[in-house]
């Protein structure tokens, strides 16, 4: 039982954390139809901008959350202007090599300026302990986390549904071109969008900064975890992301938990199975 | 009356929507057919159904005395069910003579070779320059498709279709988006095509209907409303129904 | 018919000769840059053989990717699988004998080849690429797991090949292993080169090109690539195999992702689509790899990000695809 529940909130934290992190990954590759491997490299740096706030700097903690997302979109903006508008409508392989050279950059870069050492964000005293649930206690920088990733899903599903650019942005997701000759100025959505996007990457970074530790290689070794969750669940869908992320966090928690010898195996066995069987994602659109 | 090709009660629908409605038409050997019908007809899903890239709701597509209705598009092609495209589908990269060359290769089983070129195939050869220059593109036998005119490619098209020596073909507007110029080198094309193949052609261009078919086939709505000569066609009451809604005169739209 | 003035078919193509004329001058050019390599760094010659075998892996994967336009990032599990059989093969079974030794890697390949393209042809566009990410990760999870036949993370030891063709012992300054490593990479040279041009290679070019079109021609596109998947496991395999030989051991790495990518990487920027883009790209990144990670291996990621970004804006086709376009447009002035 004491299993059943570690690891249950244990898989919950990692599958919101993967949520909140890869849910603009998602949004934006249904939109623009960008293959982005670099989406990690704007968590890492969000963690890294948050670590120096509050470490370095001496900042609270929701400060440097703060400066952290607004820093992070601040850098992607002439990312997004140079180098990613080259690359939309363009081959996949071309996307791939593209994004693949921007993330070794960004881990070149990091450890230039930071140092190869991993970096740690200080948690508030508030989210430091064990919480008590009554009948069991858990951590609070996990429940933290869950919280974040039902928040913002909430607000993600309150903007797209309920807002007028929400509007927008489906038209633009279904049908871009249509959208554009019906009004809508799909440039400037794209753009909110991917900012929106590496904001809410930038935060994840930060909000699951315990669970998967931030240092250079940050970007190469959970590119390919983001990718899945976006390709198990389909290009596009924000149920469909959430299901991915809570399926995957479950199935890798479960398996380093009962079987920790066989590593990633049943993960990525995982994997194969469900895009083999949904090649669209699990919730994606059907063409 | 022999029959090479024939369709019968195909039914599809989608969604509850009928698009095919107890579709039957049949074919002989030498057969000049042209298929025609308003806009929204169901033409296209009619070409799927036939070419295997639909599975009907029910109805039966048999071809030489086979049933084919279970197989699959590839398989279709390999007992001679062979369609051109609306809209040109080549390799860019590559010259007619390959186009053909490939296609006499797959025909003869030898398309999966690792060794060897078709270059040194003497009867591949032979075969592909033959058929480059019976449809008049043989001096433009070795460019690259990209850089040849868009007539000469619609007259690849069809070379590639006939290299794969079909017993029933499938044009699909055969003559789409060729400069007026060029239409009569498609005809002349057209008129050349093997005798003994039967030909069903889908068409908007009701000159050309004219004058290549021997029979005519419109479709509406999903059902078959009218089958029988060109002459008939122009007569009949519910052609006249179905096309006065979108054009003041059937035998001039084009 | 309305052309009539076109009678005489078109024979003056480029046909046999002049092919036969490139394949002979890339073999020179192959044999000479070898020399050279040899003469420059006679120190360095086990770096040379295994650029020789990321060669191998390089042009198995421009099979796939720049003939098929297959896009993957899980190639490097062809050439591990090739490794690790060859190398299980020594260590377990006592087979040593280099050249039944590369048979084997070529059979590892090529079955994982099999295996890998079931899977990673069930998908298209980004489900392809992540269940070739998924497929190389696989491969790694279990090779670490079957430590009793992989040696697991401390790599299989204990591989110790004969002497070939029982006179060439492998030496300690790898004179044996490169030259053992040049005369594999000759004959899969030729050989490719005649597959590239074959009706098989022909037809995987139309695939690339156009599905729809080839299997409107009758051709199964999905057993032709599947076909393809297998000898570029092969192609793989026996660069693995080589890597097992000179080196005596096997690690992980030959199975990662890091591998896979950056074989990708040297093929874009040696240009696809081409054997001798494929076999440029590899020796402009090993040997640029070797020189500037020699001085900080960190500004070697950035350099290679900055690398990459920059073959994509400015030269898409590769260093020897620009190079040819180039030549090309010079030639018609």
């Amino acid at each position: 039982m004491q299993t059943v529940f570690s690891v249950g909130t244990d898989a919950l934290a990692y599958g919101m954390v993967l949520f909140v992190i890869s849910i603009g990954l998602s949004v934006t590759m249904g939109l623009m139809r960008v293959v982005n491997l670099a989406h990690g490299a704007f968590a890492m740096i969000g963690g890294y901008i948050a670590s120096y706030a509050a470490q370095t700097l001496g900042l609270g903690y929701a400060v440097a959350i703060l400066i952290a997302v607004v820093g992070t979109i601040l850098i992607a903006i002439p990312v997004e202007r140079f180098l990613y508008r080259r690359i939309y409508g363009a081959p996949e392989l071309t996307q791939v090599l593209m994004t693949i050279g921007i993330t070794f950059c960004v881990i070149g870069l990091a450890n230039y300026v930071f140092g190869p050492t991993l970096k740690t964000i200080p948690l508030p005293e508030l989210l430091r302990g064990p919480v008590d649930l009554g009948f069991r206690s858990i951590a609070a920088h996990k429940l933290f986390a869950i919280a974040c990733g039902v928040v913002v899903a909430a607000a993600l599903w309150f903007l797209i549904e309920k807002t007028a650019f929400g509007v927008k942005l489906r038209a633009s997701v279904d049908n871009a071109a249509m959208a554009a000759s019906l009004g809508v100025r799909t440039k400037i959505v794209y753009a909110v969008s991917f900012a929106v996007a590496v904001g809410l990457a930038a935060f994840g970074g930060i909000v699951g900064a315990e669970l998967l530790p931030i240092e250079p290689y940050y970007a190469l070794r959970y590119m390919v975890t983001f990718l899945v969750v976006v390709s198990v669940g389909g290009a596009g869908s924000i149920p469909g992301a959430l299901l991915a992320c809570l399926v995957l966090g479950g199935i890798d928690t479960t398996g380093r938990y009962l079987l920790p010898e066989y590593g990633e195996f049943f993960f990525y066995l995982a994997v194969i199975a469900i895009v083999c069987i949904f090649p669209r994602g699990l919730l994606g659109r059907k063409k | 009356m022999s029959t090479v090709f024939q369709v019968q009660n195909l039914k599809k629908s989608f969604g509850g929507l009928a698009v095919t409605q107890d579709v039957s038409i049949s074919m002989a050997p030498g057969d000049r057919v042209a298929l025609i019908g308003p806009n929204g007809a169901g033409k296209t899903t009619f070409v799927n159904l036939v070419t295997g890239h639909l599975q009907p709701d029910s109805g039966k597509v048999t071809l030489g005395g086979e049933d084919v209705t279970a197989l699959g598009p590839t398989r279709r092609v390999r007992r001679g069910l062979v369609r051109s495209f609306q809209v040109t589908r080549l390799f860019s990269d590559m010259t007619p003579q390959e186009h053909i060359a490939l296609a006499v290769l797959q025909r003869t089983g030898r398309s999966g070779r690792l060794l060897g070129n078709f270059h040194a195939m003497p009867d591949v050869m032979t075969e592909t320059n033959e058929l480059l220059h019976t449809l008049g593109i043989d001096h433009i036998a070795t460019r690259k498709v990209s850089e040849i005119a868009y007539g000469q490619q619609r007259l690849l098209e069809i070379a590639l279709a006939l290299a794969l020596e079909p017993k029933v073909l499938l044009l699909d507007e055969p003559a789409a988006g060729v400069p007026q110029s060029d239409t009569p080198r498609i005809e002349a094309a057209l008129a050349g095509l093997p005798a003994d193949l039967a030909v069903l052609m889908i068409e908007h261009d009701m000159d050309l209907v004219f004058r290549f078919a021997k029979r005519v086939v419109v479709l509406a709505a999903g059902a078959i409303i009218f089958d029988g000569s060109p002459e008939d066609v122009t007569k009949d009451a519910r052609v006249r129904e179905a096309y006065l809604g979108n054009y003041a005169n059937a035998s001039s739209a084009a | 018919m309305a052309s009539v003035e076109t009678t005489t078919p078109a024979t003056k193509t480029a046909t046999g000769p002049n092919w036969l004329l490139r394949d002979l001058a890339g073999i020179a050019v192959i044999l000479i840059v070898a020399a050279i390599g040899f003469l420059l760094f006679p120190n360095n010659l086990a770096l040379l053989t295994r650029i020789i075998a990321i060669a191998l892996l390089v042009l198995s994967l421009d099979l796939v990717t720049g003939y098929c336009g297959i896009a993957t990032l899980g190639h490097a599990a062809l050439f591990g699988a090739g490794a690790y059989a060859s190398g299980i093969a020594a260590a377990h079974y006592g087979i040593t004998d280099p050249i039944a030794m590369v048979g084997v890697g070529a059979v590892g390949g090529a079955v994982a080849g099999l295996l890998s393209g079931a899977v990673i042809l069930r998908g298209h566009g980004l489900a392809q690429l992540v269940l070739s990410i998924a497929v190389v990760h696989l491969f790694h999870e279990i090779a670490n797991k079957a430590s009793y036949w992989t040696g697991g993370s401390d790599g299989l030891a204990g591989i110790s090949p004969d002497p070939v063709f029982g006179v060439f012992e492998f030496d300690l300054w790898g004179h044996t292993a490169y030259g053992f490593g040049m005369a594999l990479l000759v004959i899969v040279f030729v050989l490719l080169r005649l597959l590239v041009r074959s009706p098989f290679g022909m037809l995987c070019r139309g695939i690339k090109e156009d599905p729809i079109r080839v299997s409107a021609m009758g051709a199964s596109v999905q057993g032709t690539l599947l076909k393809m998947y297998v000898i570029s496991g092969a192609v793989a395999g026996i660069g693995g195999a080589l890597n097992a030989i000179s080196t005596q051991v096997v690690g992980l790495d030959s199975l990662s992702f890091t591998t896979s990518a950056e074989s990708l990487v040297m093929l874009v920027l040696g240009g696809t689509g081409s054997l001798f883009g494929a076999l440029i790209g590899t020796v402009t990144f090993m040997w640029f790899e070797d020189f500037v990670s020699a001085a900080n291996p960190f500004h070697w990621l950035t350099i290679v990000g900055a690398l990459l970004i920059a073959v994509v804006l400015f030269a898409p086709k590769g260093l020897y695809g620009t190079a040819v376009q180039l030549l090309d447009r010079f030639r018609r002035q």
